[in-house]
């Protein structure tokens, strides 16, 4: 089967904060590929190194306490942890974007919507005044705001937040970069906007084979929305494939429980499943496995050293990292 | 936007209206005019023809609109120390003195607190941002009268760098701007410092860095803008303080403003000149804070909108 090249691959991502408690690793060799027109969903919960890691890909993490420390970022063939801070503002907004999860703060509330689509697009175009406004309105039309050439008035504690959200997707979109980062972009949304919001987002992938990286912790979310996915643990990536595979037939212990604990409309439970326990702390980190402690399949060997990463037999790029797969038939991974 | 100037309009001429009423009744509380605006052996007779021509005869209510229809002209009588002049004409000859000593000195801080405080915010907890905080500290602890003498001591007196006193050139206005102003960059410095630091950590100026925004830009138009409101509201106080704090700098450095004049009129008893140069402050402070919210909505657009 013929697949065309990732346009972003990330290897082994390290991201080091200092913390009061000791320096930390937010990020701990996370690794992904992302081809054209295809998204990956990253899921776990709060403080697994979603957002982290979405921050580092755009190399944004809050300085001076974060610092990317290891690994690489390919993005369209260049590995942009290693260009100028000059050449990294072209990328930004040129190459990758990203649209954040509450639109309400996502907006300067004291510059028109039309002044921050067209600073967008003005960032990586040299053009006149006049063409630049046109192609914000433009932008805004894609993301299907209504009469945009009225609404580039406004400002935006004028619009509500559904519409909001749209402007932060044209001011993404605005430059037709190659990879979207999305950190949870409807979750402060309406329901019912918020499927019209993760429509639009998928009509504008079909039209323009934008790559997405979709940032959530809702399940339903990810089913609607991607291809593959990976599931983040304490930092690490434990476990990744695609879609259906891992809904159908997941293999990490942790990847199982979070499924479990998704309520479902067949069934009718008294109580949601809860994984017992807490994550770990990030300065207090188990030596083996991350989720050991909560796990009910743990072994000795589980606390003892961290899994290798093993590979589904059925070839399909379904990996996981748990010695549970030590003697099944996957495989240990290569990479 | 013009409904909203409107009101401010109303509002600032009602705050003048009360203010002309604590004037007139602190001439009213202070004792019979007539008394200290005669010549010691002057008869009853004179009294009462005084009485008479400022109306103190009359009712209270009615001697206060008197007061105010002629306050309105400008006209608030003579003064008693210095014959023969009008009190406002008195006040109104060295107003430029105090507004160019006191714009000088508002316009120096802000162009010196703003910035410092923006690079303090940019970089926290650095040397600078620690530099900073010691300069705030000593403006905030040091009294102005006290600064005053200080600097003439040594940059005067001892250097031989700056005159003392008196009114020239911008020599002149050297040492009583910074006696002046060092206390308000401190306190705008740090209020710009922290208001900065709260725009700086939120969403939309990730999203300014995401879009590829030079991170000048992001600090000098998308994160000062709107952490400029906090600033611009204390320089509305500032302006107020400037004033009343010329009273004393004035003093100290020999300036010949309506501070210096307010003191002479005080301990001469003057009270046309007192009631003056209060209803003068007031004015330019009520004037200042129109100015700032003016700016406010220029700055946001959800006052404009309101």
């Amino acid at each position: 089967m013929h697949q065309v090249a990732p346009v972003i691959e990330v290897q082994n991502l390290e991201t080091r904060i200092d913390t009061k408690m000791g320096p930390i690793k937010a990020v701990d060799g996370v690794s992904f590929s992302v081809r054209p027109g295809e998204t990956l969903g990253i899921v776990g919960e709060s403080g697994s190194g979603k957002s982290v890691t979405a921050l580092s890909l755009l190399r944004l993490v809050p300085k001076p306490a974060a610092k990317i420390v290891g690994g690489a970022i390919i993005l369209d063939g260049e590995d942009i942890l290693t260009v100028s801070e000059t050449r990294m503002r072209d990328i930004r907004g040129g190459k990758i974007s990203m649209i954040l999860q509450d639109p309400q703060t996502s907006l300067n509330p004291v510059f028109t919507i039309g002044s921050q689509v067209v600073e967008a697009i003005a960032t990586h175009l040299k053009a006149a005044q006049r063409e630049l406004l046109n192609r914000a309105v433009e932008a805004l039309r894609h993301v299907r705001v209504a009469d945009p050439k009225r609404r580039v008035e406004d400002y935006p504690h004028q619009m509500s937040g559904g519409m909001k959200q749209r402007v932060v997707g044209a001011i993404a979109l605005g430059s037709n970069p190659k990879v979207l980062i999305a950190d949870e972009p409807t979750t402060a949304l309406d329901v019912t906007i918020q499927a019209q919001y993760l429509q639009l987002l998928k009509d504008i992938q079909a039209e323009t084979g934008l790559a997405i990286i979709f940032i959530t912790h809702d399940f339903g979310v990810v089913a609607r929305m991607c291809d593959h996915v990976a599931v983040m643990y304490a930092g690490r990536v434990v476990e990744q494939g695609p879609v259906q595979e891992i809904f159908s037939n997941p293999a990490h212990p942790y990847t199982k429980a979070l499924l479990s604990s998704v309520p479902s409309v067949e069934e009718d439970v008294e109580r949601l499943y809860s994984i017992r326990g807490q994550p770990p702390a990030f300065w207090d980190m188990p030596k083996g496995c991350r989720f050991a402690p909560r796990c009910d399949q743990a072994m000795s060997k589980c606390e003892a050293d961290y899994p290798p990463t093993y590979e589904s037999p059925a070839g399909t790029q379904h990996c996981a990292s748990c010695w549970a797969l030590e003697d099944t038939e996957w495989t240990p991974s290569r990479s | 936007m013009q409904r909203y100037l409107l009101r401010r309009v109303f509002q600032s001429l009602l705050a003048m209206l009360a203010i002309s009423v604590i004037a007139f009744a602190l001439s009213q509380l202070s004792g019979s005019p007539v008394d200290s605006m005669l010549p010691q052996d002057a008869g009853p007779e004179e009294a009462e023809r005084l009485t008479k021509l400022w109306g103190l005869d009359r009712p209270v209510h009615e001697q206060y609109f008197i007061f105010l229809g002629n306050a309105l002209q400008g006209n608030l009588g003579q003064s008693i120390k210095w014959q023969g002049q009008s009190a406002m004409g008195l006040v109104l000859e060295r107003l430029p003195a105090t507004l160019q000593l006191g714009g000088f000195a508002i316009i120096v801080s802000t162009l010196i607190a703003v910035p410092v405080g923006v690079i303090a915010a940019v970089y926290k907890n650095t040397p600078f941002d620690a530099f900073g905080k010691i300069i705030a500290l000593l403006g905030q602890a040091m009294p102005n009268f006290w600064l005053g003498i200080v600097l003439i001591w040594i940059f005067a007196v001892h250097l031989k760098w700056l005159p003392t006193s008196g009114r020239g050139g911008l020599s002149h206005m050297i040492l009583p701007a910074i006696a002046m102003g060092w206390f308000q960059v401190a306190a705008l410095m740090r209020l710009t410092r922290s208001a900065m630091l709260e725009v700086l950590d939120s969403e939309y100026v990730k999203l300014a860095r995401i879009k590829g925004v030079p991170e000048w830009r992001v600090v000098w138009v998308h994160a000062l803008r709107n952490a400029a409101i906090v600033p611009l509201t204390y320089f509305g106080l500032i302006a107020g303080s400037i004033f009343t704090g010329s009273v004393v700098i004035e003093t100290v450095f020999a300036w010949p403003g309506t501070g210096l004049l307010a003191i002479d009129a005080i301990r001469g008893r003057d009270f046309p000149v007192v009631q003056a140069v209060v209803l003068t402050f007031a004015g330019v402070f009520i004037l200042v804070n129109l100015l700032v919210d003016t700016l406010y909505a220029y700055l946001d657009p959800r006052i404009r909108y309101k």
